[in-house]
Parts: structure tokens; sequence; C-alpha cells
């Protein structure tokens, strides 16, 4: 099959890799439909987290149609079905609390030393995100094999088209979930740092679920007007005051909650690595922890701070005074997407939620490294990329906001 | 290959007698007054060595009964579908043979079971006069409010002569801690989710 693989900083490719099988009694074989490169795809196209080994597979927002089933898998041959990003067994005591991102049985045992070495804990397997959390090929190919498949894919009804739900498999629940860590009540106003994918999900999704008002901070005109769009008040930091507009914002109280949907490109091995990679990169690290930093200082007294953006390592100067002198409250996480996946879709069927407008760019699986490139150096323009296996090669198609 | 004819039940006595008063000779070093002694397992004390013994050893929750998981335990054709680099284990009577599948081929080692409590522990130790000095044992604890099996598992042996090359060949260079810890993952995964958590894409992959 053809399939996007790593091999090393800025050179993805797409070669010819053996298909996958089946191997296990709950697998699936998907064959993809549709794929999309996510921003924490750009932190291992940048190579800042190490685990990553030549060839591996890439890409964790797919979706497609099972073409083959392990005898205790519940799926059916020809099923539609959305993957989630998260890989679960659905049996263990996490993911009985729902707590799917932390389930104790789907990293392969000795792919959890890295992370037990990190985190004090083995996490959760991903598809396509380094061999630290289980170096299972990812869903940018024209085939994957799918653990748990009678966990995680939820099945799509027919005539509702790829685009439409895609979005499912991460980066839709993403945003949910950083907005019910705000746990908004009547009158909230929310203040969202960054406007990529997941930032704009989370604002729609906060305005669901009834903020008062959501404000956007970002940089890039072209985000900002996605946000504006939405419904979001936008503050860009470049010609903004952020904390003092914030303040003037609501009243001199300061926002309610606050999301952090930046991240930051900081990520190692072994703890003492980190250290010196975040010391070294403190001009690259320094903006990322700046937009957290920020964050902390905006929300107002006893506020909520959720954190959707990736983090993997150690932080200098965070301002631990702020946050417990405000006595604030902090809640994180990888998504647990298994958790949301249902609610979520019938929200689409419904027309609630429409995803679509994020799209900037539609390509063939062949032309990925374009994708990337693009996505990696005109974040202005090139929102969010969807791809298509076996699609001949092309110029990109534009969206809906070109 | 050195003989040891050693008996290993004065080994272990000879191995709990160094435990108990090397933390005290331990305890005395650090600091006076003497500290009490803590409520956590001995193994976990800032100490690798128990007299001429490692010792390594792990808990892991497992949602099962512990009827299920001491089963698996006592049933030499399921060892092997968890515990990595074991080829086969032969049972007769107390006598069990675990064979090892090392990088220089399959060694046996041999072991009589010493306890046997249904549902509750299990313990091997190595037969008298045998190469490799030896003592595991598995326990099981119901975990609280219904979340399961806490199964805990320790080993203590002596690296000693060639001992140390069989054992690091059977270990292939892994920390038997990190190697027991694995096992019991493996377990974990099997009782709780029916396979054992892989990323190969195709079959005999690793």
């Amino acid at each position: 099959m053809r399939a996007l693989t790593w091999h090393g900083k800025h050179d993805v490719r797409v070669d010819t890799v053996p298909d996958p099988q089946i191997v296990n009694p709950r697998d699936a074989i998907i064959e993809v439909t549709a794929t999309a490169i996510c921003g924490s795809d750009l932190h291992l196209y940048d190579a800042v987290i190490p685990g990553l080994q030549p060839g591996d597979i890439l890409g964790h927002e797919f979706m497609g149609r099972v073409v083959e089933t392990g005898p205790k898998s519940t799926l059916k041959k020809g099923d539609r079905v959305v993957v989630p990003f998260t890989i679960s067994c659905g049996a263990c005591f996490f993911c009985g609390q729902g707590q799917f991102s932390a389930c104790d049985n789907s990293n392969p045992v000795e792919k959890q030393e890295a992370s037990e070495l990190l985190y004090g804990h083995a996490v959760s397997g991903l598809f396509g995100y380094s061999h630290m959390t289980g170096g299972y090929p990812g869903g940018q190919a024209e085939y994957v094999r799918v653990p748990f498949s009678d966990v995680g894919p939820i099945v799509i009804p027919d005539g509702i088209p790829d685009e439409q739900v895609l979005f499912l498999s991460d980066i839709l629940p993403t945003g949910w979930m950083a907005a019910e860590n705000c746990d908004i009540q009547p009158g909230d106003t929310v203040a969202v740092w960054g406007c990529g994918p997941v930032g704009l999900f989370a604002i729609q999704s906060a305005l669901l679920m009834g903020a008062h008002q959501v404000i956007a901070i970002d940089h890039y005109p072209g985000r900002l007007d996605l946000a504006r769009g939405l419904g979001a008040k936008v503050i860009d930091y470049t010609q903004t005051h952020v904390l003092e507009a914030l303040m003037e914002m609501t009243g001199g109280i300061g926002p309610d909650a606050v999301i952090d949907a930046v991240g930051m490109e900081s990520h190692g091995f072994a703890p003492d690595r980190i250290m010196d990679a975040v010391k070294q990169k403190i001009g690259v690290g320094a903006d990322n922890i700046h937009a957290l930093r920020m964050a902390l200082m905006a929300v107002r007294k006893g506020g909520r701070v959720s954190i959707p953006g990736v983090y993997g390592g150690m932080a200098d100067k965070f301002p631990m005074g702020a946050l417990m002198e405000k006595g604030l409250q902090v809640r994180t996480g990888q998504t647990h997407v298994q958790k949301y996946t249902r609610e979520l879709l019938h929200r689409i069927l419904e027309g609630e939620i429409d995803t679509t407008f994020l799209i900037s760019h539609r390509l063939s699986l062949e032309d990925a490294p374009t994708g990337y490139r693009n996505f990696h150096g005109k974040q202005n323009e090139w929102t969010k990329v969807v791809m298509t296996p076996g699609a001949a090669s092309g110029p990109a198609q534009g969206g809906d906001h070109g | 290959m050195p003989r040891r004819s050693s008996g290993l039940p004065v080994a272990a006595t000879v191995l709990a007698l160094s435990i108990g008063a090397g933390l005290a000779v331990g305890a005395a070093m650090k600091s006076a007054p003497r500290r009490p002694p803590d409520s956590a397992p001995g193994r976990t004390a800032r100490r690798s060595h128990f007299g001429g013994y490692q010792v390594a050893g792990r808990t892991v929750t497992i949602d099962a009964p512990r009827s299920r998981i001491f089963q698996m335990w006592r049933d030499p054709n399921r060892l092997t579908d968890f515990m990595e680099g074991l080829a086969a284990v032969q049972v007769s009577g107390d006598s069990v043979t675990w064979v090892v599948q090392s990088p220089d081929g399959r060694f046996p080692v041999e072991t009589r079971l010493v306890e046997e409590r249904p549902d509750e522990a299990l313990a091997w130790r190595s037969a008298e006069g045998a190469d490799i000095q030896i003592e595991a044992k598995v326990q099981l604890r119901d975990a609280p409010a219904g979340r399961g099996t806490e199964v805990e598992a320790h080993v203590a042996w002596r690296p000693q002569g060639g001992i140390v090359g069989h054992w690091a060949a059977m270990l292939r260079g892994t920390d038997p801690a990190i190697r027991g810890k694995q096992d019991l993952k493996r377990l974990k995964m099997l009782l709780e989710t029916g396979e054992i958590a892989t990323s190969a894409n195709r079959k005999g992959d690793d």
C-alpha cells in the first residue's frame, strides 16, 4: 500500500509499504477514505518528539471502510467508521471511568518504559505518534490495522460526507473536551489562546455550552477571521496588550476560564534531555510557554484553566504562584475521544455542529509532503489539510474560505 | 559453570535474616536516633542488595477475580502466554522446570513448588543443587472497592559466578525488575482484554 512515512526532520515521503494484517482477535483493517494532517503532526515533522524511527507511518485523524475483521471485532465488512486517535481497550479501570486516553492496556508493554520514565506512568497507545505511545502505524495510508475495533471506531450512516465527520477522530472532541474542562457557567467569559483547529473547535464548543462570550487570541489574520466567523471576539496580540484588553473586556474581573490551545514544542525522551532542550531553545520555547503563562495571569481568581495544547516535557518559569494564590483549577490531558464521539456525531447529524469550515486544502495522499510543507510554513492560509488515498496527484483544491 | 550445593531453604533463611539485618544496619547508619520502620515493602528500600541476593518485585492490579488469576499461574500451558522468553514449563508433582529460551539456546531452571495456597499464593524455589539459586513468589489480594485483584510478584536470586551469564542471557540484558513488571502487564492485558497489545502491522513482525 501507499503511506506517508517519516524519515527525519522535515523529511516525509509517500512510500510503498506492506499492507497491514489482522494480528490480534479484536483487530479490524480499515481502507482509508479520508485522512488529515493534525497540528500535532507538525511536532513530529519538526522532529521535536523523539521515539520516531525512519519509515514510521504518521497520521492519527482518519476514517474509512472496514475491509477485514478479526474474530472478536464487532464491526462488519463495509461499515463506514471514524477511528479515534486514542487506542483504548474499553475494559481496564481507566476506560471504565471514561478516561480512555489513560488506557492501561493499549500501549505494548515493551514500549511503556519511556513514558514511565518521563511521566511516572505509561500513557495509552496512539496511532502514528512515535514509539512512546506504542509505535502504531498511522492513518495517512491506504490501509490501517485498528486494534480494539470493538471499542474505538464509530459507525457512520451512509449519505454523510466524510468531511462532516472526519474530525470526530481527534480535533472536534479535543476542542469539545477543552470547553467541557472549563465547566462553563452562565455569564462566563472564556479566553482561548491559539486559533488553530483545536482552538477553533473549542470556541465553537464553548459557545454551544452557553458561554456569555469567547475571546480568541492569535496573530494570524486568517485564523482570527475564522474565530470571528464562529462568533468569538478576537485579540491580535501583535497589536494589543492582551492582559489589559482581557481585563477591560470582562468588567475588570478577568476571564472565568482560559484555554491554552497552543501547546509547546519541547519534548524529550529523558528528563535531563528535556531540560536541556528547553534551555537550549529558550527563544523558541519562550513564546509557547508565554501563552500558558499569559493564560494563568489573565484568568480571574478561582477561575478554571483548560490545557488541550500538547506538552511533552517540563517547563521553566511556570507561574506557580499565580496558580496557588488565585486558587485556580487546572484540567488537561489527551482527549478521551471514545467518551465524546456518539454525542458529537448526533450533534453533527442534527446540524448543530459543522466542522467543514476549517478545511482549507484538499490533496491526494500522494501529495502529503506538500501538505506538510505548507501546513507548517503557511499557517495563515493552510488551516487544515484533508487527503484522499488513491486520488491522482495534483494541485491542492481550496476549501470554503480558500 | 560452578555448581552450588548449598541448600536453598538455608539460603532463604539467610536471605530473610540478611534483609532484616541489612535494614537495621542501614537504618542505624543513616542517622541517630534510629528511624522507625515505615509501611513500604522491604524491596523498595534504598538499597539493591539483600545479603548476597538481588530482589525485584512489582504489584499490578488486574480486573479479574483471584481464582482466575491463580489458575493462570498454576497452568503450565498459560505461563508461556505472558512470560517473555519462556519456552515451556514442565510439571511433575512438586517439581516445576522452567525452560528458558536464551540467545544461547534453551536451558532448564529446576524448581520446586514450595507454597500453594489456592487463590492466595504460589512460591517456587530452585531445586537443591541447582545451578541457579532463585526464589519467586506470587501473592493475590482483593483490590479495594471491587477493583479486581492486586497481583504481587517478587523474585530473589543470587547473582554469582556463571549464573550471571545465564541469567543475563535469559533476561537479554534487561533489568529483571523491568522484565517481571512487563510479564505482569502482559498477564493483565491477557486477562482484561483477551489479547496482548502489539503495534506490529503484520503477523510475525516485531
